[in-house]
Parts: C-alpha cells; structure tokens; sequence
C-alpha cells in the first residue's frame, strides 16, 4: 500500500465556511425576479370520491395568480409504478391527496386563497392497516392499475422472493428453532430544511428547476416526461441543486409539489416557488416505511445457523415510490448477514389510505435488521450460547459468495466483533449490574453502488483554467455528507495537485455527466472511483503535453538560477532526454521528472506549464471526462438473486444502557460503534457519518414514530415527533474505523453513509434484555413497552 | 397594523416596517433579506432561528417584530469578524467537522456564541444546556459539542 498525500488527512468541507456564516443558500433563501409562491390544498378525507371543486372565490382574490385542479390541467402520472397523479381528479386515497393548487404574488395570499377552495367529497370507507387492507372484503385503494386495468385486490403487483437451499433440511437439521415477530414504525426523514423547488420557463419552454432532490437525473427524465404531457414535448428539464438542508432519502423520488410548481409555473409565465413549512413536511412527505417482520431461525447443536426464513409485510400507503424496492435492500441482510445455508424470503406491499411512504437512510436494512439481529440474541440464549460467540461461529468472510450471489471481497466482521467486545469488556455478556446490561448487533450494507437501476454509474468531467485551478463537474449531490471534501482529497490525490486548487461546481443537470443518485451509500465510492479514471486520463494528457514543453520551460528556470546563484553548478542529468511522457509525473501541482535530483529549478508549475500550451499558435486547454460503472448486478427481484453492489460494508455496534424498572425508562450509557469503511478517506466528515446516523439510529430505536389515526397524522411537529436532542445524544460513542482496503474501492474504501443506523436500535433491545431480561420486538422502544413487558414479566414469574 | 421600528441590527442602526403579525424572523429572512437566519419549524421547537437579542439567545420565529424596536439584534451575519473571516466560533465548527448540512449551523453558533459570551470556560453539561433547544439531524452533535469546547479553550488562549 502506498502512501497518500491527502487521502486519510483531515479535510475541512468547502461549502463549512459559507455555511458557518450564514451564506449558504438554501432553497428557502432562492428568489427569482417576478417568483410567485405556490401553494397546495390538499384532501380532508383519506379516502373519498371528488364530487365538486369551487375555485371562484378564491380566483377573485387580489394577488392570485393562478389556480389549478385536475380539471383545468393535463394529467401527470408520476410514481414508482406511474400511480400517483399531479392533481388528484376523481379521488382521494389518503389525506395529502393534492386535490388543487395556487400561485399568488405572497405566501399569505397564497394560503389565503387555499382556504377559499371548496371541495365537496363522497366518503368512502377506508383501509388503514395491511392486514385489514389484505382481506378479501377490502375496499379498494385503487380500482384499477395505472393502465386502466381493473384491480382486485391491495397488495402491490411487486414481487420479492428468495429461496436457497432447501428450507426443510435446514428445519431438519436444525437443534434450536426460535421464531419472532418484529415490527418498526413509520419514521420521518426530519431535514431540517424542508422540501422545496423553484419552477422557471424561459421563453422558448425549457424548464429549470431548482430541486431539493438526490436524483437530479432521473429527476430530468421524470421532468422532461411531465413537459411531453403538458404539450411541450421535446423540451428539456434542467435542474440545478441548491445547498441542501439534509436528504436521508426524501429527495430519491420526484414529488406532487415539484409537478405542481411546474404546471403553475407554465400556467402564469413566472417562476413559481413551492416550500413546505413543517407541518406540510410532517404531514405531506413520504415517511420511510413501516414494516412487520416475522423471522424463523434454526441452528444445530454447535450453534451452526441451518436455516432462515424470513416474511415481511410492508404498509404501502396509497402509492408507490421508489421505497417500494425496499425489499430488495431487505434481501441483503436476510440472505447475507452470517453463514446460512437454508433460506427462504418473501415480502409484501399493501396499499392502504394511509400516507405513502418512501426512501430513508438504510433503505429496509435497518428494518429487517432489527428483526434478525434480536431474533441471533434469543436464538443465542436458546443455544446457551454467548451472543458473541454466536456470532462469531457464524460470521462472514473475506471470498464467501453469499446465497443471493453477493461477492464479499473484504470482510472485517471478525475484527468489528472483537472489537466492539474488547471496548466493552464483553466477559461473555455478563452483565454490568443492577438493570444495567449489554448487547451487540451487527450489520452488512452496499458499500459498492447499489444497482437498482439499469445505470449504475457516475461520472466526472475535470477541467484546467489558466492557473492551474481543476474545477470538477459531478452529478452527485452533496446533502451535507461530505461529498464535497472527498472529492476533492480524491482529485487532489490522484491527479497530484493542492485541494486548495480544486473547486467542486454546483450540481446541474446543464453541466455535469449523468448520476443515477445519491443514494445506497454510494456517493464517496462513485465520485472517488470516477475521479481516479478521470484523473488518470488527465495526467496523460498533461504529460503528453509536458513532454513538448517541459524541457524549454525547465531550460528558464535553471537560467534564472544561476542569475541568482552564481556559484550553483547542475547535476549531471539530461533533462531533455528525459522529457518522456512516461517519465513524468505530477505532485502537489508541479510537473516533475520521476528519479530526477529535487533541484528546485527542475519541476514545472503546471498553471504555467498549462498557459504555455494554451497561448499559442493551435493552441490547447485541457478538460477530461470519465464515466464509472461498478461491476455489480441488477438483481432479479422475483427470485431473489445477484450481486447488488461490488462490495460490503460491514459493522458491529455494541451499547450499554440501565433501565429504570420503575418508569420504564431507558437511559444510555454509551455506545460503542466498529466499522468496516474499507478506508477511511476523510476522517471528520467520516466519524460525521457515523455519530449522525447513529443517532437517527437512537431516534428509531427509543423516540420515533410518526402516529396515525385512520390515516391522519397526530404528532406532525418537533413537540410530539421527537428527534434526539444534545440531552438525549448525551452518552459517550466510541467509535473505530476497521481499514479492510477492499480492491474495488477509491483508495481502498467502501460506502459508508448508511451503516451507522442499522445495527443501533438491535443492539439496544438486546442490552436491554441483558438488563432486564425483557424483549420489546416493537420500535420504538418507549418507556410504556418497557413497563408493561417488565409487568407481564412479573405476571409469568408469579404463574 | 404596520409600524416603523428603529433597532441595532448587527452593530448598525436601521429602520423597518413590519406589520404586528410579524415575526422577527420574518422581517430578518424576507424584508432584510438576511437569510442567515433559517426557520425549520416556525414554532419555537427547532432552534434554526436563534438570534441574539441584547446578548440572549432567542427563537426569533417566536419573537414579535415589534418587540425588536430600541433592542440590539445579532444575526449569524454579524457575528463573523471583518474582513471576509469567521469569528473563532465559526472556525471552530469548520474545523472540527461541526457543519454537514449546515441548515442548524448559524441557529447552533448563536446559541454557542450566547454562552461563550458568558462562560468562557463551559463545562460539556453547560454545552448541550446551551445547546438542547438547536435540533440537528445529521450530526449527532459528538462534533458540534467538541467544537465549542475547542473554541472556548482557543478565546481563552487569545491575549
Ligand atoms: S424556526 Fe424558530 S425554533 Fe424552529
Ligand atoms: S448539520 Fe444538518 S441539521 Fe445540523
């Protein structure tokens, strides 16, 4: 392994200063001249035919600019599976329904005017539950399917499955069988910048958008498809990506408010700006999915896994987004996580009138992890084994191909587990004293891209100015991750120039190469693994040049030296001879001979160098491009098969909490995080990672839960959706970076944005137990679940 | 009802018109056009909006802009030093890793800022005292907490 100049340093982010003093502009501080402010009426049932919409008064209105429903615009399909509409026209499925919209001149006029709307509506009975919706009596969230086909049933016409193996023989051999039934809540992204755009035609009816999305290329497509709808086919989409106040998922679909914005847009001649204020984030964007989990695992007398099975039952809501794909994510953990020969996997998507879900950080993993990592805990228990040891019996290795065909080229799950165990002084899991206890959990993610899409790829576009600036053109989008800063370690590493040289343009889909999406922990490897081609092909670019003009310019120098220094006599080297494009190479912004003698004089500043070849007769700049796709497999969803990322990441998180046994409470002692990140590239913005997932990770397991009542959310602000506070947070996390240098990674490294959620909430169930010995297989783990399983453990004790 | 106010905004005095239903957060982001200042919830619960009002951290999306007349008002555009260079504070969170999205960041400095003013030498429970009513979502607040610390022990340092 070579040494790096800047890979593994600390690097500050470009955006941090701009940031620090308030300038960073975000959607919400965006204004463009003559904008209007769009706003949306949405649904006051959750289920109901639209018999009438009275606009009239609110079109009167001083300051209105337009006001739309389906009836006054062209339809616009939009969705995973194309069911969601723009404006909703016959009916309603679930409160947020978009039933119309105004552009006004101000934001009070705007909600002023959505006030005036009246809609008369046919209630229907609605479904709120999966199982309720799966009965054959069932109303029907949607009639027919997007091609107008009838529909007899709500369960989505997705189909997830895995087998491997043969389940019975694994039942069969198995000694120990235990089974649970795990379920997660519906959990809010919680950005603290809301959802928000910015819609403008110029007047040839080419749109730009200013999204907060993580997708601005399929968003493109999405867009452009909505433009040919409108009547405007042929036109073209570009959007450009503001400073984003967070993403965790939300921004990987295109959304009703951003048609909307468009269609207002095109239907007033101005630039339209929609923003959701907090309550419309809580109650109108998608929240990641709810999931019920039953698990089935067996093992033989050694504590060997001879069997899985796995059946997830996933609450839809009234359409589908990408988030519908979670399953296939959910695959990973179930085939993958530990050695298990005998496996069988299902999941189910259920329509029903309650909010539809989408994408959040972790993508299904977290979900299903929770369920498997404390059913390895009670299996462990049955076994009489240490969970560590379990785990340690059955983990992964470095060369298994997994039985959905996962490739682990590296794998540091034994150093994550000893690890966690030696920071916690693990001692067989004895635990630490009165209601006091430990657990573990650990984890696999994508950490090579995920392909989920046809494209798996990003690409670079780098490009030299006059002084030898590079300025870098990517289509992935920095949400506050630290993309940014690992850009430019990456280009200041591989092509040999100073970070202070490089400059990361904004995200634009007019400028930068194609992206499928910031999403599956993929930014850092695809931006480092294209910037690596890119910058190799700009070095020879650079030396192709350097070997014309090296020699002349070095030639100066040594005059100008030895004007100055007189006495100074030149090694023996024949610098001219070896100007050879091969013999060059560039570090820290000088081109250089290699093996040549560190004469100051002998090395070329390459802005020089770059003007020396551009002022001249044909002339030349230079500007290079590269396209990166990871050898990695779209899986077949329906069989449960392929290799969905190059490589894994792997994890282990250890806590330790006390319970007070009198109000329930859980009260963290601190929690111990080891991660395989392949290498670590930016060491700040890396622990950033992994402190902030983790405590979204503390969120899902104790505080969150987006509550329903037939469909209307309860709790859509701060005071009663609770998110982790510095009190909360106030418990010391020993973190350590596992360095596996897996060979498909940018200097080494794996994707590692995800991970610090999945294993979080496991590891606290099964340290409470170790506490208490009391098992909450529902998130979030409230202080009421506690108690009335303490009392319940009371009860059977007595009995 | 509209009405003109007289306040020191960021070490200037100015005059503007707010109407009594306004927020001072609303005069700040939209007739001042100081977008520094960010709102995430609008309702006192997130700490985005937190300005200084006579050297005490404040929710100014709570705050009635009327209530700013005759008063001293420091947004995160006044607290960097001359000159284009972030205050100590600021380069504290820059450092260390403080900043990812950066939508809880100026709310987060002032609210740093309210306590160093005071208590040069802040214990780490004093910190997250200081800081339990700014919400972040991506940072788990391990850095913005080590910042703080860093930039009290580097104000001290300096003569
Ligand atoms: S915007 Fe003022 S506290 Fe959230
Ligand atoms: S940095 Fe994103 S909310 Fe704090």
């Amino acid at each position: 392994m070579r040494d790096f100049f800047h890979i593994g340093k600390d690097t500050p982010r470009p955006d941090g200063p701009d940031k620090a003093a308030g300038k960073a502009l975000y959607i919400h501080d965006l204004e463009r001249p003559g904008m209007l402010y769009g706003k949306i009426k949405f649904s006051d049932f959750p289920h109901a035919r639209i018999k009438h919409i009275d606009t009239s008064k609110a079109k009167n209105l001083p300051g209105v600019k337009a006001v739309i429903t389906a009836h006054n615009m062209p339809e616009i399909r939009f969705g995973f599976i194309k069911d969601n509409l723009a404006l909703k026209k016959d009916k309603v499925r679930q409160y947020r329904d978009e039933v119309a919209a105004v552009a006004a001149i101000d934001p009070d006029i705007a909600a002023e005017a959505i006030e005036q709307i009246q809609v008369e509506y046919e209630p229907l009975s609605g479904v709120f539950s999966p199982q309720k919706a799966m009965k054959e009596s069932a109303p029907l969230v949607h009639e027919t399917d997007p091609q107008g086909r009838p529909r007899s049933h709500n369960i989505l016409p997705l189909k997830y499955h895995h087998e491997s193996g043969d389940l019975e023989v694994g039942k069969h051999a198995a000694k120990h069988i235990v089974e649970g039934e795990f379920s997660t809540p519906l959990v809010q992204q919680c950005c603290m910048g809301t959802a928000g755009c910015i819609a403008e035609f110029d007047m040839n009816n080419n749109l730009t958008l200013w999204a907060k999305t993580q997708i601005p290329f399929l968003a493109q497509r999405d867009f452009n498809q909505a433009l040919s709808d409108m009547g405007l086919k042929g036109k073209n989409t570009r959007i450009i990506v503001p400073a984003l106040g967070g993403g965790f998922g939300s921004g990987l679909d295109t959304h009703a408010y951003e048609y909307i914005a468009i269609l207002l847009a095109f239907q007033t001649g101005h630039p339209v700006k929609i923003v959701y204020n907090r309550r419309e984030e809580f109650t109108n964007l998608s929240p990641r999915q709810s999931s019920q989990t039953r698990i089935v695992q067996g093992c033989d007398q050694e504590g060997k896994l001879t069997f899985r099975q796995v059946e997830v039952l996933q609450d839809n809501g009234a359409y589908t987004s990408w988030g519908a794909t979670y399953p296939s994510v959910m695959l990973m953990p179930a085939t993958s996580l530990y050695r298990v020969p005998h496996i069988m996997f299902d999941a189910k998507l259920v329509y029903t009138n309650n909010t539809y879900c989408q994408a959040m950080r972790g993508y299904g993993n977290p979900e299903l992890t929770w369920a498997l990592e404390s059913n390895m805990d009670e299996l462990a228990e049955e076994v009489g084994m240490d969970p560590l040891e379990f785990r340690m019996l059955n983990r992964n290795e470095p060369g298994d191909t997994t039985p959905m065909g996962l490739k682990i080229s590296t794998c540091g799950l034994k150093e994550c587990l000893e690890t966690v165990a030696q920071k916690m002084d693990w001692k067989g899991g004895t635990k630490k004293g009165k209601n006091r206890g430990i657990g573990m959990a650990s984890l696999i993610h994508v950490g090579g891209g995920a392909r989920i899409y046809r494209s798996d790829a990003s690409g670079v576009i780098l490009k030299l100015d006059d002084f030898g600036n590079v300025y870098v053109f990517h289509g992935g989008v920095e949400m506050g991750q630290g993309l940014h800063a690992v850009l430019i370690q990456s280009v200041a590493e591989a092509l040999g120039v100073q970070p202070d040289k490089v400059f990361i343009n904004p995200t634009d889909t007019g400028t930068c190469p194609w992206d499928v999406g910031t999403h599956a922990s993929r930014g850092a490897f695809m931006a480092g693994n294209a910037t690596i081609l890119a910058a190799d092909k700009m070095r020879s670019k650079i030396f192709q040049l350097a070997e014309e003009l090296f020699s002349a310019e070095v030639g100066k120098n040594l005059k100008k030296y030895m004007a100055k220094n007189p006495d100074y006599r030149p090694p023996e080297f024949d610098f001219a001879k070896a100007s050879k494009r091969d013999q060059f190479d560039l570090r820290e912004g000088n081109v250089i001979i290699k093996n040549a003698p560190p004469e100051p004089w002998l090395r070329l500043d390459l802005g020089r160098m770059l003007r020396a070849a551009h002022f001249r007769p044909q002339g030349r700049m230079l500007t290079v491009e590269a396209f990166f796709d990871p050898p990695n497999e779209l899986p077949d969803n329906e069989k449960g098969f392929g290799n969905l990322s190059a490589t894994y990441a792997f994890g282990t998180q250890g806590a330790e909490v006390e319970v007070d046994t009198e109000s329930g409470e859980v009260k963290i002692i601190r929690m111990v995080a080891v991660h395989d990140v392949g290498k670590v590239l930016n060491p700040p913005g890396l622990k950033g990672q992994i402190y902030g997932a983790l405590a979204q990770g503390i969120g899902y397991a104790l505080y969150e839960e987006l509550k329903l009542d037939k469909g209307k959310i309860q709790n859509p602000d701060f005071r009663d959706y609770k998110i982790p506070r510095t009190q909360e947070m106030n418990f010391p996390i020993d973190l350590e970076f596992i360095e596996t240098n897996d060979s498909f990674g940018p200097f080494g490294a794996k994707g590692v944005a995800e991970p610090g959620l999945v294993p979080t909430a496991p590891a606290i169930a099964n340290a409470i137990y170790n506490a208490v010995g009391v098992r909450i297989r529902d998130l979030p783990i409230t202080p009421e679940k506690v108690l009335d399983a303490l009392k319940n453990q009371k009860k059977s004790n007595i009995s | 009802m509209k009405k003109k106010i007289t306040l020191t905004l960021n070490g200037s005095q100015i005059h503007v018109t707010a109407d009594s239903h306004q927020s001072l957060l609303d005069v700040l982001r939209n007739s001042l056009r100081l977008t520094g200042t960010k709102e995430g919830c609008g309702e006192g619960e997130c700490g985005a909006c937190t300005v200084l009002i006579d050297s005490r951290a404040v929710n100014s999306c709570l705050y009635p802009a009327f209530e700013a007349g005759g008063k001293n008002v420091t947004t995160i555009e006044g607290v960097a030093d001359k000159k284009n260079q972030l205050a100590t504070i600021q380069q504290a969170f820059v450092d260390n890793g403080a900043i990812q999205c950066g939508f809880c960041t100026p709310g987060m400095i002032i609210s740093a800022k309210a306590l160093l003013d005071t208590h040069p030498n802040p214990t780490e429970a004093e910190i997250r005292e200081a800081l339990s009513g700014n919400l972040c979502r991506c940072t788990g607040y391990v850095q913005i907490v080590e910042a703080v610390k860093k930039a009290a022990n580097r104000l001290r340092d300096k003569p």
